[in-house]
């Protein structure tokens, strides 16, 4: 019966994900078209291409076409997973992309996990003491983390820890002189990692650490922690058996919610660090006027967003049986 | 707080302070900065009678550390005054900021009133188009609009505004129908009010506080999104603007940290400031607060 109830609503979430990835995909249309000059600029970038190919694309997307089956065109190219070509690079669109999408996970993942560590365990600190010191001062630095510019706090903390402290590189993702592979070579990915990933935490952690201290607070009123505080379970067992648990599902939504955020930092981050991912990718694209990857960059991580969104209401449904009714 | 009082508050006897006195003390931790992006404005309205040189112009003294005589903050690459510089950005940062956020507002007021209102289908339809709005990443969809269509300042003034609209449309929205039920409204509708002027006249006006707190926090954002695409290189390339500086500072961190330190945290402490401000409306205008502390 559980297992029923949660097929089923896991299928209507689908459902709902299902028109929005295709939405998507007619924003992206939408600007090839509107773009101002000829969609052919945008499908092929600015670059001198072959006539043939020029052609192709013509072809392709049905460019002698008009707009509705202009837009089939389109749909039916990005169904059989054809972003285009980038000939800056001489490469698919969608190959380039995915070379570089293990880089963007390691960025995102470690600041998602840090952040949410730290996050979780600083808001249930100040929970625990609503109203004191340590309350009062993490509520400012988390407005304060909310809204400093993250490709700021990177260049600070390549000033601070990488030229004046020397403690950690600051560019890409190798040195030239580590091992190539093994455990040397991944302790050296690691250090380069350190830097990024901390500058593309902050934001994510205020937002954590926001919502655990305000969920924590509005469930330790709740009556079944009078409950079990009168039973006599310790003040541990409060927190971490009941409180904690029970104030989980709004902590979910900002983390899964907010994907989007940290990948629209980690483009900027991996900027400012010359982290190889599809953020840097997006960066030099755009200073070589490369419109088919600019626009396939944008469809994939609009994707990555509308996924993430459904596979937080699956989670929040597992965590939350109320979630769960129709 | 004499003693007499303090014996009579505590009794729940002393007279009620006033709406508008009760709102200014609650608004307290709105005043510092509230003084500085006054600060900020007054300096970037002001700039050319501060500073001693253009903003554009470079000078045979490059990379000058801060505190030498005619240039406070130092110099950049090229010679140019940082101070200067910081002081005309402010100009970028806050027209853009400002206007993206009343942009904003207008559209969020008309989709939010029209669906809260109507009701039915035409709420379903807009509510569904600003649910996906709000999941698409914006700040890489600026990006690649500005990249497409070009960087002028009122190009990216338009992009951030239709990227942000949704919120206001959603709060908008959940006031209209809230206060649709209301006896007032209720009267106004009786007496042969037409909808538009019921909307326009009887619920807007109450539904104000929401609105105020969703605009404040509209303009810190769009700040930080415009600074963003001018780190990106995709700021209007004629007007020098914090996130332009801290581009060029990129290039030059291991030589010069106060080209990185003043752009930044001069945004940061501008978004900080209206992010605050925000969020004391939000404390001051909850009628469920009205008299706390």
């Amino acid at each position: 019966m559980r297992a029923w109830q949660m097929l089923g609503f896991a299928a209507r979430r689908l459902l709902i994900a299902v028109p929005l990835l295709i939405s998507v995909v007619v924003v992206n249309f939408t600007l090839i078209e509107l773009a101002p000059g000829d969609p052919i600029t945008v499908l092929v970038g600015d670059y001198p291409a072959p006539d043939e190919y020029v052609a192709q694309v013509r072809k392709d997307y049905g460019l002698d076409q008009n707009l509705p089956q202009r837009l089939v065109a389109y749909l039916g190219q990005v169904a059989r997973g054809n972003l285009g070509y980038s000939f800056v690079n001489r490469q698919p669109v969608l190959e380039l992309i995915l070379e570089r999408l293990g880089a963007t996970l390691a960025l995102t993942l470690t600041s998602l996990a840090f952040a949410t560590l730290v996050g979780v365990a600083l808001g249930a600190l100040a929970a625990r003491r609503h109203g004191g010191a340590f309350d009062a001062s993490l509520q400012t630095a988390s407005l304060a983390g909310y809204s400093i510019p993250e490709f700021w706090i990177g260049q600070i903390l390549i000033i601070v820890f990488a030229v004046w402290l020397g403690w950690l590189p600051s560019q890409g993702a190798h040195s030239l002189r580590a091992p190539r592979d093994g455990f040397g070579a991944a302790l050296d990915t690691a250090s380069h990692l350190v830097l990024p990933a901390l500058a593309l935490s902050f934001r994510y952690l205020a937002l954590i650490s926001r919502m655990t201290r305000a969920s924590l607070i509005e469930v330790l009123n709740a009556d079944f922690i009078l409950a079990a505080r009168s039973r006599g379970a310790s003040e541990r067992r409060v927190l971490f058996g009941h409180a904690l648990r029970n104030a989980a599902p709004p902590v979910v939504t900002v983390i899964g919610y907010n994907l989007g955020l940290v990948l629209a930092g980690a483009t900027l981050i991996e900027s400012v660090f010359g982290w190889p991912g599809i953020g840097r990718l997006l960066f030099t694209s755009i200073s070589a006027r490369d419109y088919p990857v600019m626009t396939g960059i944008l469809l994939l991580l609009s994707a990555a967003v509308v996924i993430a969104n459904l596979l937080t209401d699956i989670v929040q449904a597992v965590i939350d049986p109320r979630v769960r009714r129709p | 707080m004499s003693v007499e009082t303090a014996e009579l508050a505590r009794e729940g006897l002393a007279p009620e302070p006033s709406r508008t006195a009760d709102f200014l003390r609650r608004m307290s931790g709105a005043r510092l900065p509230a003084l500085f992006v006054l600060t900020v404005a007054v300096v970037a309205i002001a700039a050319p009678m501060l500073t001693g040189y253009a903003p554009d112009a470079g000078g045979p003294d490059a990379l000058l550390p801060p505190l030498l005589p005619g240039h406070p903050l130092g110099t950049d690459n090229i010679g140019r005054d940082i101070w200067s510089e910081l002081a005309y950005g402010g100009r970028v940062s806050l027209t853009v900021g400002i206007l993206a956020a009343l942009t904003a507002l207008a559209i969020g007021v008309v989709v939010g009133a029209a669906a809260g209102y109507a009701g039915g289908a035409l709420d379903t339809v807009l509510m569904r188009v600003s649910e996906f709005f709000q999941t698409l990443p914006r700040f890489v969809l600026a990006l690649i609009i500005v990249a497409l269509f070009g960087a002028g300042l009122g190009k990216v003034i338009l992009v951030l505004a239709i990227l942000s609209w949704p919120q206001t449309a959603r709060v908008v929205r959940a006031s209209v129908m809230s206060l649709k039920a209301a006896p007032f409204v209720d009267a106004a509708r009786i007496g042969g009010m037409p909808g538009h002027a019921i909307v326009l006249r009887e619920i807007l006006p109450n539904a104000l506080a929401p609105i105020v707190v969703v605009t404040s926090l509209d303009v810190a954002t769009a700040i930080l999104l415009e600074a963003s695409l001018s780190f990106f290189g995709l700021g209007d390339p004629n007007l020098p603007s914090w996130g332009g500086m801290l581009n060029v500072a990129q290039e030059y961190l291991r030589q010069a940290w106060w080209m990185s330190l003043f752009p930044g945290a001069a945004i940061a402490l501008t978004v900080l400031a209206f992010n605050r401000i925000g969020d004391c409306l939000n404390a001051a205008l909850d009628p469920k607060r009205r008299g706390a502390r």
